[in-house]
């Protein structure tokens, strides 16, 4: 049983009255006040949250890495996870980009009015969940509800603070040539499971979205490794391509890459096959790519891959100075092109 | 994937690649009729690997790019001014009308849903009885049976809101329009394996005695494209041409009957506007007497004007083979995926964004 499913079973849903969240839950009085009580704060129950101030007071150390991030996926609930645990790592893995150890959060919920109260408890949970593993806290946080029509049943903004580790030092100018990139896990497959269950490009597959908090991963990398990791960053939205085309385009270095060293798996090339989808393209949530200096690359992919979440890494090419600006990727049968920027989302083809 | 991997060896890629630098003599134009062939010509790099005596030139199968001007506002108009679920393939949406794409539509507010199988259009209509859906029915012989068969389980259910919008092209008139057209320099096609293993490919036969040229029925991975470039350059070298089949794996000589029979029961030939290219003899699918009740067209009252294309898109030549997507002096400046003057820059299939997205690095 996963410890999601424990989770769920020690935590059932308390008795609220009514059945669905209704504009009154966002009006600030009674039933806002009800609904907090027997919901977040008996979840993320802490000395901080406990205090019931508009903000939290927190100690923290050094310098300070701040990143917030909105979600509005759908459907909420997919395979491999659910709205909530996007929110908490989607930004926790943000923080740990910079080079953040992640220790609180903000949340804040617009919710659309006839959101199932049983939905809204499972997001909590997942909230909850993806908390405890990430080892963050849940400190502030803010619940408006909008009229039915006005949204997508719920959407979700943390917000993640982290202390700076002691040796990470990320940064675009640290980029040089003969760096390897390194990706951390297989691509694509949180975009394909999200399009597997939604509406009208339903396929079986059991493909279950990455979402995953990476914060473990890179503070071991950073312990060990420290300033030999020149860049790192998450390619969620855009996929593998967007991101490194920002990164080169930014760095004004170039990017080489091997399409035979990318790590996918199985079921989502094919389904990418099927679709018509450049998995260099599809969303991930769990990955993320890392500029190593060459010399120590072998060496962090080995350890990376003893680590959580990372043991389908693999170094996917090496930065060059002949064309600043692009990412040219070598294909399978030793041709090269272009990887550009993603113009929108993709569209499944027709044939 | 096996299946694919096997038609992505290097080792093999490499050893047809040198058959055909051995085999070539003579300046040589192949078509690949596909645009699905096209883009795995481009994003695999072939077209680089080959000998510079050999061009490929890129043909009309790419049933969005092929799709005229004037149905895409129809569609447009249906879902913002009928009030109509719109239902259509992902990859229609992007291409632009005269105004506005249906994407833009969306935007606007209107009620297009992306959708892999016209049957779930049928089911949306049973979900929403006081609506009217309407699927856009886009494609070559590929996609006419699915779009057939939702027409036949629209009417065995008794749907009375449910319409398609249809698109259809068929292959072998658009072969004879690219060998009519007195600018055509195509020695030999590469055909549409994909297409043959709906409809078979006695009717190439006729084409291939009519016309004297060689046409390899062909898959869409590396090794098949080049496997059927290099039956075509052994043709063209000896003279002596056929009918050849490189998938044979899939594509067999009289297709799927059960396939042709849906076709046949729900769709009838007449002519096509094809866009970029123009009215095509006995090229479109268009419904049947039988059917008549089904076709969105005759269904809503659509008052639209006809409107002529951008004079500064190419894309009849491209879609003929006579040009290339470089060639044009808009490509790539004011013409982007982003900012699209015509229909192969939006396409997954449309030669345009072929060059675009998997262009070599010396064409930037």
């Amino acid at each position: 049983m996963s410890d999601k499913i424990k989770m769920q079973l020690q935590c059932p849903m308390p008795d609220l009255d009514y059945d669905i969240i209704t504009l009154g839950h966002g009006s600030g009085g009674k039933l806002t006040n009800r609904l907090l009580e027997k919901t977040v704060f008996e979840v993320f129950n802490n000395d901080e949250i406990n205090t019931r101030h508009d903000g939290a007071l927190l100690k923290m150390n050094g310098n300070i890495v701040f990143s917030t991030d909105s979600f509005v996926v759908s459907p909420i609930f997919f395979p491999g996870g659910d709205i909530g645990e996007l929110a908490v790592n989607g930004t926790v893995n943000d923080v740990a980009m910079c080079g953040g150890i992640p220790k609180y959060l903000s949340l804040s919920f617009i919710i659309e009015e006839g959101m199932k109260m049983k939905d809204f408890w499972n997001v909590l949970i997942g909230v909850k969940y993806a908390c405890d593993k990430a080892g963050v806290q849940i400190v502030t946080g803010d619940t408006k509800v909008v009229e039915r029509g006005k949204g997508d049943k719920i959407f979700i903004n943390t917000t993640g603070i982290g202390e700076l580790h002691p040796n990470a030092d990320i940064r675009l100018e640290r980029v040089k040539k003969g760096d390897k990139i390194i990706v951390s896990g297989n691509i694509a497959t949180h975009g394909i499971s999200i399009l597997s269950v939604r509406r009208g490009l339903e396929f079986e597959s059991d493909i279950e979205s990455d979402t995953c908090n990476l914060n473990h991963t890179v503070i071991t990398l950073l312990n060990e490794f420290g300033q030999d990791i020149h860049l790192m960053r998450d390619p969620t939205r855009g996929g593998v391509a967007s991101t490194l085309n920002e990164l080169s385009r930014d760095s004004q270095m170039g990017f080489d890459l091997k399409e035979c060293a990318m790590p996918i798996d199985g079921q989502v090339a094919s389904a990418c096959e099927m679709l018509g989808l450049d998995p260099l393209y599809v969303a991930n949530e769990g990955v993320f790519i890392a500029i190593v200096k060459a010399s120590r690359a072998d060496q962090i992919l080995n350890k990376l891959r003893t680590l959580e979440f990372g043991n389908n890494s693999a170094i996917i090419g090496e930065v060059v100075d002949d064309h600043p600006g692009k990412v040219i990727i070598e294909s399978k049968i030793g041709g090269k092109r272009v990887v550009h920027m993603a113009v929108g989302e993709q569209l499944p083809r027709i044939c | 994937m096996k299946f694919v991997a096997e038609y992505r060896n290097p080792e093999q890629v490499e050893a047809l690649v040198n058959e055909i630098k051995k085999t070539i003599t003579k300046d040589w134009r192949i078509m690949e009729v596909c645009g699905g062939q096209t883009h795995g010509l481009v994003k695999n790099g072939i077209l680089e690997m080959l000998p510079d005596s050999l061009q490929m030139v890129h043909g009309p199968g790419c049933p969005v790019c092929v799709t005229p001007l004037h149905l895409i506002d129809k569609a447009i108009y249906l879902a913002l001014e009928k009030d109509v679920i719109l239902c259509s393939f992902g990859d229609m949406l992007r291409v632009p009308g005269s105004e506005k794409s249906l994407l833009q539509a969306k935007a606007e507010g209107a009620d297009i849903r992306i959708l892999y199988s016209p049957l779930d259009a049928v089911k949306i209509a049973q979900e929403n009885p006081d609506r009217e859906i309407v699927f856009f029915a886009v494609g070559f012989e590929t996609t006419s049976p699915a779009n057939a068969l939702s027409v036949v389980q629209a009417k065995k259910l008794g749907l009375d809101n449910y319409s398609i919008l249809v698109s259809h092209v068929l292959v072998p008139p658009a072969i004879d329009a690219v060998m009519n057209d007195p600018e055509t320099k195509v020695n030999g096609f590469l055909a549409a394996g994909h297409v043959m293993t709906i409809m078979g490919y006695q009717q190439y036969q006729l084409l291939v005695e009519k016309y004297k040229i060689p046409i390899v029925i062909t898959g869409f991975e590396p090794v098949d494209l080049l496997q059927g470039i290099l039956l075509t350059v052994k043709q063209l070298e000896s003279g002596n041409f056929k009918l050849q089949n490189q998938y044979s794996r899939i594509a067999h000589a009289s297709g799927n009957e059960a396939a042709k029979e849906l076709i046949r029961d729900v769709f009838k030939v007449d002519k096509q506007i094809w866009r970029g290219i123009g009215e095509i003899p006995e090229s479109g699918l268009h419904l049947n007497d039988e059917f008549m009740a089904f076709d969105a067209n005759l269904k809503f009252d659509i008052q639209l004007a006809i409107v002529e294309e951008s004079q500064d898109c190419i894309a009849g030549q491209v879609l003929k083979g006579i040009e290339k997507p470089s060639s044009c002096p808009m490509f790539g400046n004011k013409c982007t995926p982003e900012n699209p003057l015509g229909a192969p820059m939006v396409s997954s299939e449309g030669a345009c964004a072929a060059y675009y997205h998997y262009s070599n690095l010396n064409d930037f």
